[in-house]
Formats: C-alpha cells, sequence, structure tokens
C-alpha cells in the first residue's frame, strides 16, 4: 500500500487559546510566502522601533539570520536608511522545502528622524539578530539648560 | 531589549496568561531527517529551552534584557511586538528523541533532528 499524499509529520499542538488563534491564522494564510504577522506581501519588512534616550536616537530591527556585513545603513537628509539581503545556506544539499516561512531576500527600511543627529558619530551594531543603530543627538538639538544670572 | 522593559507591563496586567509570539520557521527534509529554523530575533543560548515532552517539542525563546546605556525615555515609533516566542510542534515518530541537536546564531535556531536507524538484519544464535 502507498500514500499518495506525503504523511503529515509536522502537526502543531497549541496550548494555550491564544496561540490556537495564532494557529489557525497562519493556517488560514499558509502559503510560501506569507508568514505569521502583517507581510502579505512578497517583500520583508522587518519590524523597526524608535526609541529616544537623553542623548541618543536609538532605530532597532529585527532582522535574524544576517551576517554583519550584508547590512547597508545610510544617513542622508534626517532620514535613516537600512537594507540588506538574507540568503539562506546554500549547503542544503537537495533538502526540499517542507514548510517555509521565513522570508529570503532583499529587505529596505527607512525611518525620518525626529531629531537632528551627528553623523559621523553614528555606531550600529548586530547581537542576536537584532540590528541596532545608535544615533547621537545634535548638541543644538538637545534641550538647554539655561542658567539665570544675576544682572 | 528595549522592547523588554516596554512590554514587563503589558504582561503583567494580564494576569495567568502570558502571550507568546510565533516564530516564523523553515522546515527542510533532508536524506537523513529533518532541519528546522526558526526566527528569534533578540533571542540567545541563555533564553532559549527546547524540551521534549514524548513526541512534542517546544520551542520556547525568551528575550534578553540588553544593557542599553540609559533606559529610553521616550518611544516613537514601534512595530515590534511584546513577548517571548514559543511554538509546539508533534513529531514525526520515525524522528530518534536521542539525536536531536540544537543550536542559535544571530536569533536564529536550527535544530537538527535524524530519524531513527532500522535495525539492520542480523543473526540470532540459538542457544542450547
Amino acid at each position: 500500500m502507498k500514500f499518495t499524499r506525503p504523511h503529515l509529520f509536522w502537526r502543531r499542538a497549541p496550548l494555550d487559546s491564544v496561540s490556537r488563534l495564532q494557529e489557525e491564522l497562519a493556517k488560514l494564510i499558509d502559503s510560501p510566502f506569507s508568514g505569521f504577522g502583517t507581510q502579505f506581501s512578497n517583500e520583508w519588512a522587518p519590524s523597526l522601533d524608535l526609541f529616544e534616550d537623553k542623548e541618543n536616537l536609538v532605530v532597532q530591527l529585527e532582522v535574524p539570520g544576517m551576517k554583519r556585513e550584508a547590512f547597508e545603513i545610510g544617513l542622508h537628509d534626517g532620514v535613516l536608511s537600512i537594507s540588506g539581503e538574507r540568503k539562506f545556506e546554500e549547503k542544503r544539499e537537495k533538502a526540499t522545502g517542507y514548510r517555509t516561512e521565513r522570508f529570503e531576500g532583499r529587505f529596505q527600511r527607512s525611518v525620518a528622524l525626529p531629531k537632528a543627529v551627528e553623523g559621523d558619530k553614528v555606531r550600529a551594531a548586530y547581537k542576536d539578530g537584532v540590528l541596532t543603530v545608535t544615533l547621537p543627538i545634535a548638541a543644538q538639538a538637545r534641550p538647554k539648560q539655561i542658567v539665570v544670572g544675576t544682572e | 531589549m528595549n522592547n523588554t522593559t516596554q512590554c514587563e507591563t503589558k504582561n503583567e496586567t494580564r494576569g495567568e496568561q502570558v502571550n507568546y509570539l510565533l516564530p516564523s520557521v523553515n522546515i527542510y527534509q533532508t536524506s537523513d531527517g529533518y532541519t528546522l529554523e526558526a526566527d528569534m530575533p533578540g533571542v540567545n543560548r541563555d533564553g532559549l529551552e527546547v524540551y521534549l515532552d514524548q513526541n512534542e517539542l517546544t520551542l520556547l525563546g525568551r528575550r534578553q534584557p540588553s544593557p542599553s546605556p540609559g533606559t529610553p525615555e521616550t518611544t516613537h515609533y514601534r512595530e515590534s511586538a511584546c513577548g517571548d516566542f514559543r511554538r509546539v510542534f508533534e513529531l514525526d515518530p520515525e524522528i530518534d528523541t536521542d539525536k536531536i541537536t540544537a543550536r542559535v546564531e544571530n536569533g536564529v535556531l536550527t535544530l537538527h533532528l535524524a530519524r531513527r536507524e532500522h535495525m539492520k538484519p542480523r543473526q540470532i544464535a540459538i542457544t542450547d
């Protein structure tokens, strides 16, 4: 006896109601190019956050599985642009894709910065799949203390 | 992570129920079994738990609070979701559960699962 359809080797077993809802949604949009979340196109749009602390603007981008040198980060006219390409390992040795939810390919995100920053002091770090770009706020854009003098 | 400190208040107010995020996975079938890759940005070796119960495999990735200089005062814009990652799979009984290996690098968890090797045919000695 032969199975004409491949065995369903993987079944997900959600254990709480929220996960179950997520599972059901994921099943509904089950196709090679869509994943769970808001990405319904073939383009990859990694999540971007923009924070500010006392001295810096901080931009974080969730991009797991990248190589450090694969990022292109540019700052122009107050807009920070980050792009890159994620490639999966070549050594798949004829493995068949069984389920592919992770995006592969180019991504590009830009964010308009709310404050002026010091361009040559910008630094970026990539750790655990998160790219963090720290942009020191330009001195003239920082709030200034005004001291009351004697008259 | 900056986002973890923002998230903490959310999880507390929910009480018992903790909301997890579903990591995107790729599953490949290889010559000797399967390879699973899961996207878990912000998760490193310390925050990762992979456990097996019977033939149910659970992946749990906890995000680490990063040593960032000073807590963020303002969030201008936020797209990333709060929470830790969790996903559960039911395994093919052909998988040899003793031979599962896990590795995490740059926020990607890679699991290798090998199929059981079937016992080769062998001669059984007849005792007197």
